[in-house]
């Protein structure tokens, strides 16, 4: 146990799925050719005047009641300025004072334990560009600058990295049943930086942070998290001080790079932005959006175990994605076993996703066919050991289940006159084992069960292996 | 209020302006002239009087989501000082 406690607040970037801009009309379409999706609006030239798109205001509501947070009455925006190339209007338009939402909080899940972490604000802002290098120089692309960003900024509730993750992912989660952006990490649309800081177990006072920027995958942020963490914990060991700063996690390199100090912080003397009017958002307003938002994962987990009997850990993973969970729904209502389908769809599609590195969406499988493939199951026309063959054919091809089962002659074979010789023969080729199931060892049943399976190709019907071995040793 | 030449520098440093020795005597003392003018409101009682964003009586001004053209970026890129497929060139930064 260490002598520590670590104290990790989050602060959380996503972009929004909106068609355009937040100021102005031009795509927000990913990987477009430098420079094709921007306009004097954007670009910062002079005497131009943003106007506020709405539906990243809608967006921005949803994510915040989505989130439990309070959605301002009253809200505007203002300018945060600093130089650099990134922004060509020298500030960005963002949210000081007067946030969106406010006082919201997710419960996350760790070790078996439900925690509540606190949503400190959400607000709206625009995206900056995006800088490469090139030699002795950097290439700025400003498609990116203006495309509607919400920041979610998290209380210092975190207790480790592991609870750092568990939170982002949770927040993901989501935002991503929400619809009001597709949260990919790796395309930047879902971004984190951290602040974390250490102080003696029972302390009060929070200890000196330093800022984590550039963690851009949850692997990332657990490990820079780990690593700071000791970093920390080594430099206060040392009788020294822990310096407030900003660090950039390289990957490649596994290690921590200072980006800067405390004295080179920016200053960025926000004021209200007075190209843009005041915004206030009524009841009415709010209901519209309350209306739209969807059943979020906590209470369709609480669903799943209530309605379908599911473990709390079936139910989690199941409802992790939105696209998983509407896909089991639907297989349900299609007449699968619950219980079934979400063991077949943890077990078996979800590792051949893992294994392939796809995305449901990216296969030919169809919920109407794994409810049918589940439902040939329950009849027992095929074995679950069949049924695994079938499920890599309609992954692979697209084809109906029953077609594939028909080509290929995997009906189960559950006819006795058939299974009999296939039973007697086994048993005579064992005679020693059938002397020990004789004798009571029923462990030994299950080599016998397998030697029938593996004779039929696996197209036996084992509960009706099972019995006829019994009826045929007699015991 | 007033403003001391410390903070005639670090206002001119977040700026980006480099200003001679004379210009910050100067600055110094026309910037505290400013102040010392914009000081009079002090005079006027605003402890029950919320802060003001906007003068206009207009709130909510937005639009719809649809997509307009952009500019052609031979057009975007025509002012750059510098440019290389289709990007603006600019000083190496060293942050990131």
């Amino acid at each position: 146990m260490s002598k520590y406690e670590t104290v990790i607040g989050l602060e959380v970037h996503v972009e929004l799925a909106t068609n355009t801009k937040i100021f102005c009309g031009c795509s927000t379409s990913f990987g477009a050719p430098p420079n094709t999706q921007t306009c004097p609006i954007c670009l910062g030239h002079p005497g131009v005047l943003p106007v506020l798109n709405k539906q990243a205001v809608n967006f921005a509501m949803k994510a915040a009641m989505a989130l439990n947070c309070q959605v301002a009455e009253d809200t505007k925006f203002d300018r945060k300025n600093y130089f650099y190339p990134d922004s060509p209007k020298a500030y960005q338009i963002s949210q000081f004072d007067k946030p969106i939402g406010e006082h919201g909080w997710i419960d996350i899940e760790v070790d078996g334990e439900t925690k509540r972490i606190g949503i400190t604000r959400l607000h709206l802002e625009e995206d900056a560009g995006k800088l490469t290098h090139d030699g002795d120089a950097s290439l700025v692309d400003f498609n990116r600058v203006g495309v509607p960003l919400i920041e979610i900024v998290s209380e210092p509730d975190l207790r480790s990295p592991k609870e750092a993750k568990a939170y982002l992912e949770k927040i993901k989660s989501i935002i991503q049943y929400t619809g009001v952006s597709d949260v990919k990490m790796e395309e930047g649309s879902l971004r984190c930086d951290a602040n974390i800081s250490l102080r003696l177990v029972g302390a009060e006072q929070f200890g000196t942070k330093t800022e984590l920027k550039n963690l851009n995958s949850f692997r990332n942020v657990e490990r820079a998290l780990e690593f700071e963490e000791v970093r920390q914990a080594e430099v206060l060991d040392d009788g020294d001080k822990v310096i407030q700063q900003t660090l950039r996690w390289s990957e490649e390199l596994n290690t921590i790079k200072i980006m800067r100090s405390k004295e080179e912080a920016h200053d960025y003397r926000y004021f209200p932005e007075p190209d843009l009017v005041r915004l206030q958002i009524d009841e009415a307003w709010k209901q519209e959006i309350q209306a739209g938002l969807p059943e979020l994962p906590d209470k369709r987990v609480a669903r799943y175990k209530s309605e379908f009997g599911l473990s709390s850990y079936d139910a989690g993973v199941l409802t992790s994605s939105r696209m998983l969970a509407d896909f089991f729904e639907d297989t349900v209502s299609k007449g699968a076993d619950p219980k079934l389908t979400s063991n077949w769809l943890l077990s078996e599609v979800l590792g051949y996703l893992n294994s392939e590195g796809l995305e449901l969406k990216d296969t030919p499988l169809t919920s109407s066919h794994l409810a049918e493939m589940i439902t040939l199951i329950q009849k027992g026309t095929i074995s679950s050991k069949i049924a695994k063959d079938v499920l890599k054919e309609m992954l692979a091809t697209g084809h109906k289940p029953s077609a594939i089962v028909e080509e290929k002659g995997w009906v189960q074979i559950s006819d006795e006159g058939a299974l009999k010789t296939a039973v007697a023969d086994v048993l005579s080729a064992n005679p020693a084992i059938v002397e020990e199931l004789k004798g009571g060892r029923d462990k030994v049943l299950g080599f016998l069960v397998g030697q029938v399976m593996k004779a039929t190709k696996g197209k036996a019907n084992p509960q009706l292996v099972n019995q006829l071995i019994r009826e045929q040793v007699g015991s | 209020m007033s403003i001391n030449r410390a903070q005639v520098e670090h206002v001119a440093k977040l700026a980006r302006l480099s200003l001679s020795e004379e210009e910050k005597t100067q600055f110094t003392s026309q910037l505290n002239d400013i102040l010392q003018f914009a000081e009079k409101l002090n005079e006027l009682d605003t402890d029950h009087v919320e802060p003001t964003s906007h003068v206009y009586p207009v709130t909510n001004v937005m639009r719809e989501d649809t997509i307009k053209p952009s500019l052609d970026r031979e057009k975007v890129l025509l002012n750059a000082p510098d440019q290389k497929d289709g990007s603006f060139r600019v000083p190496a930064v060293f942050e990131e």
